[in-house]
């Protein structure tokens, strides 16, 4: 009965009106306005706090793009990509050392992580800064000869310093990200008479990325922010370049607030790209993308004015 | 004739578990063994012991007369390393109850990856073999698909031309149809029938009695870890002497 009716109305016939949309008057968010404009007073007045401060702001934006800053700003990038570099690569040996079935290599890796990441990474830094009192020489046959002191300049130390602290923590990430593989890849990858490292090189770690990226964009922001610390070592970072400006030129507040915008800038230029990273790495995984930045914002606006009836929707 | 699988008391434990209590069988070449039982009963045990996924703990287990995962002189064992193991892996193909693809390489290069790495074919070499037996197990238009883009069953299809780029002289097969909806099947059945055909010699652990009468030349009952009872599939299915096989059968078909 039912299938002849349908077959009547259905493709022959005028197909039924559609329901009328809804219109309903959403759900008021009361609390969302008064918690907005409690916020933004309370900003404002913190504003206004910081602006009636004995603070030269106009120092700020005088000395923003001065050289010597700039300088500052370049070589902290710099330190930062190479000491990564250098983490990422080690990290990586060291968790598969780690996850080795040699017990020697298992040990060595176990405790290179025990040390690097259990001693704070200022005090790694002075340590490698002087070392000159353990080594006087450095001697490496033909290829390189020098006295300690002129060998450990301070990019070496920083770069040591902050490089093989990150090795440590990259380490884990990557053996999570290695572990994280099915143990049926790597009994496929066998089966077929692969070697253990072709295994490891060709199946499980173009696996293992996909856990490894997004907690390494992590250690990179981190990273650029540890790289204040390379003022032990007299490394010419961000931060020295600042406090040396802000001395010259009598506003050594002023210079912190500078440096801090900058990095500030530097950070959030690295978000942006992790974000999208991750978004990358996401794909094939996740049914449904996050939101870009940009559509949150729309979304939020919309169910903040409570007109856009779809809310967290987006448009 | 020597024999191609040879197991002679294997025993293995997981722990304080014994999950292979003495197996003894011979597969001749060419034929096509089929292995049965509830689950539980050892039978993939065995199947990955025999290219030593799993290490025996007792017994020995030879594959075209080589011991599997040792090597003998006089009275002692010595462990093979990695490498060796690896070798003799290469002539054993192994087809898995869960596919294993490799998801970041589509289907031609899953089947392409062991000879360029291990046999050190060339690309072009490998590539044209991959698509070849892409053809035979019917997927020659899938070639550029990801797993992830492919059903079931032909993911189990491309793992097949996968064991077979290495061309094995025995294949494997742990549960080939076991996590496929049962529209999909039967394609890979038919290619494992294809394949039977060809004269491989084939050892399969399986649900699917229809298959194994059809196309098996032998078939092992298995439980707890034994055998208990052997023979030619047709005649053991359709008159199985021991209890337990009855009882199991009743179950099952």
């Amino acid at each position: 009965m039912t299938v002849d009716i349908d077959k009547v109305t259905g493709p022959s016939g005028t197909p039924a009106p559609a329901p009328e949309a809804i219109k309903a008057i959403p759900v008021r968010h009361y609390g969302r306005w008064i918690s907005a404009v409690i916020a933004l007073g309370l900003l404002g007045l913190l504003v206004n706090a910081f602006a009636q401060g004995k603070v030269n702001w106009g120092a700020v934006p005088d000395y923003f793009f001065d050289k010597d800053i700039l300088k500052g700003v370049r070589n902290t990038i710099w330190l930062t990509i190479v000491a990564m570099a250098l983490g990422v690569a080690l990290g990586v040996v060291l968790a598969v050392m780690r996850l080795s079935k040699n017990p020697v290599t298992a040990s060595i890796a176990w405790a290179y992580i025990w040390f690097f990441r259990g001693t704070p990474v200022y005090v790694q830094l002075l340590l490698w800064f002087n070392l000159g009192l353990v080594f006087e020489y450095i001697n490496l046959g033909p290829i390189y000869q020098d006295e300690w002191a002129d060998f450990m300049t301070p990019f070496l130390a920083a770069l040591l310093g902050l490089g093989l602290n990150e090795a440590a923590y990259m380490a884990e990430i990557c053996r999570a990200g290695i572990q994280s593989v099915d143990e049926g890849q790597t009994e496929a990858s066998h089966a077929l008479g692969m070697s253990q490292a072709k295994t490891l090189r060709r199946v499980v770690l173009p696996q293992a990325m996909r856990v490894i990226v997004p907690p390494t964009g992590n250690e990179f922001i981190n990273l650029l922010k540890t790289t204040s610390l390379v003022i032990a070592v007299q490394y010419y970072d961000l931060l020295q370049a600042a406090t040396n400006v802000g001395q010259t030129s009598g506003g050594t507040v002023e210079m912190l607030f500078l440096a801090a915008i900058w990095y500030l800038v530097v950070t959030s230029v690295l978000s942006v790209g992790q974000f999208y990273l991750e978004r990358r790495f996401a794909r094939g995984s996740l049914r449904q993308l996050p939101p870009t930045p940009w559509q949150k914002v729309k979304a939020n606006v919309g169910s903040l004015s409570t007109r856009g009836t779809k809310g967290g929707g987006g448009a | 004739m020597t024999a191609m699988v040879k197991a002679e008391g294997v025993h293995k434990s997981f722990g304080p578990v014994e999950v292979l209590k003495g197996i003894d069988l011979e597969v001749a070449p060419r034929e096509v063994f089929c292995l049965i039982g509830p689950s539980g009963s050892g039978k993939s045990t065995f199947l990955r012991c025999i290219n030593h996924l799993e290490k025996i703990n007792a017994g020995r287990l030879y594959v075209d007369g080589d011991l599997v995962g040792y090597r003998q002189q006089g009275n002692k064992l010595y462990e093979l390393r990695d490498r060796e193991v690896a070798a003799q892996r290469r002539d054993i193909g192994m087809v898995f109850q869960r596919f294993n693809l490799f998801p970041h390489m589509t289907a031609v290069e899953n089947v392409m990856e062991a000879p360029v790495q291990v046999k050190r074919e060339s690309k072009a070499v490998a590539r044209e073999r991959a698509l070849r037996l892409l053809d035979r197990v019917g997927l020659a238009d899938k070639a550029g698909n990801y797993p992830a883009q492919l059903s079931g069953g032909q993911q189990q299809r491309v793992a097949i031309a996968r064991a077979l780029a290495m061309e094995p002289k025995l294949m494997l097969f742990d549960e080939p149809t076991s996590a496929l909806d049962p529209e999909l099947v039967g394609d890979v059945l038919d290619v494992m029938r294809d394949l039977a055909e060809s004269g491989m010699t084939m050892i399969v652990v399986t649900h699917e009695m229809g298959f194994a009468r059809e196309v098996g030349d032998a078939l092992v009952f298995m439980d707890d870890g034994a055998v208990v009872e052997t023979g030619h599939p047709r005649e053991v299915l359709t008159n199985p002497q021991h209890e337990r096989t009855k009882s199991f059968l009743s179950k099952v078909l």
